[in-house]
């Protein structure tokens, strides 16, 4: 601690060091938290089933989602991303995993929801699997922290099903 | 202020005192230093000064819920940390060594190292 610019260096160097350790200490006080997420997924519509030209079933639905994820943020969290995707079991396949649905919500007042909306992303399958096949919709979370670990976690509903013939 | 108080502020706050004029030695001005005891004293306040904040910061954004907080106060602690301790404060320089005056280090001269004992080869 001999000069002025020695001590500006040893006082910057400690004070980042000890920042550092809060942001681990803050990090791990997430694990305090247990969360209790509920939501719930019904498919109010079929728009269309069809088969594409190259030979791949494609269905287009309408949800009605909507989910109660507040108790996931803590003081650390950023936003909580969540997708919904579509499971199922084919012959050539033991899972099959489709993204319908994604939203980013950022603040703990957004994380009490519902929302209709059509599959923002195709639900194609590889190959003409689809009819009559049933599957599940699983709701995704990640939650992404301002500083450390991300958890993720999901809700599987199970109980739906596709049409026998295309419509 | 009488100069007694006046000299008695002073010397407290740290500036070196005269005796003979009662006034300090030095107005403040930039070319302060701090001696060993004060360059310790920095580096403690220092260590305990960050160390309390980053608790405060933590506990006050735990309980608040709210990161900025604990962010905002850690980096006023640091900052007030700082103007305490790294510019040359008077209080870091109460026990300062005095160096021997040019004119008294003349009165004793260095002692001589003697050469002639060091002779290469040994005569007998």
């Amino acid at each position: 601690m001999h000069s002025f610019g020695y001590r500006l260096n040893g006082l910057l160097t400690f004070a980042v060091t000890i920042l550092a350790l809060m942001c681990v200490i803050a990090s791990l006080s997430d694990n305090l938290n247990i969360p209790s997420p509920s939501a719930e997924i019904q498919i109010m519509n079929i728009n269309w089933f069809q088969k594409q030209p190259k030979g791949s079933d494609e269905v287009s639905l309408r949800m009605n989602i909507s989910a109660d994820l507040q108790s996931l943020f803590t003081w650390n969290t950023k936003q909580v991303f969540i997708f919904v995707a579509a499971e199922y079991e084919t012959r050539k396949n033991s899972l099959n995993q489709v993204s319908l649905w994604d939203a980013i919500i950022p603040a703990k007042e957004r994380a009490k929801f519902w929302i209709r909306s059509s599959n923002k992303y195709r639900f194609v399958d590889h190959g003409k699997n689809l009819r009559g096949k049933e599957f599940n919709l699983t709701l995704h979370w990640h939650v992404m922290p301002k500083t450390g670990k991300m958890f993720a976690d999901k809700i599987v509903m199970s109980g739906y099903s596709l049409p026998e013939e295309y419509i | 202020m009488s100069y007694f108080t006046q000299n008695s502020l002073l010397s407290f706050l740290g500036y070196p005192v005269s005796l003979q004029t009662f006034l300090p030695l030095s107005a403040p001005s930039l070319h302060f230093t701090m001696d060993w005891q004060g360059q310790k004293l920095a580096e403690q306040i220092m260590q305990i000064m960050l160390l309390v904040f980053a608790v405060t910061a933590f506990v006050a954004g735990y309980v608040l819920g709210s990161f900025q907080m604990m962010v905002l106060v850690y980096a006023g602690g640091v900052t007030l940390t700082g103007l305490i301790t790294i510019p040359n404060w008077p209080f870091f320089n109460r026990h300062p060594l005095n160096w021997l005056d040019p004119s008294e280090a003349e009165k004793h001269p260095k002692p001589q190292v003697t050469v002639s004992s060091k002779k290469k080869g040994f005569k007998r």
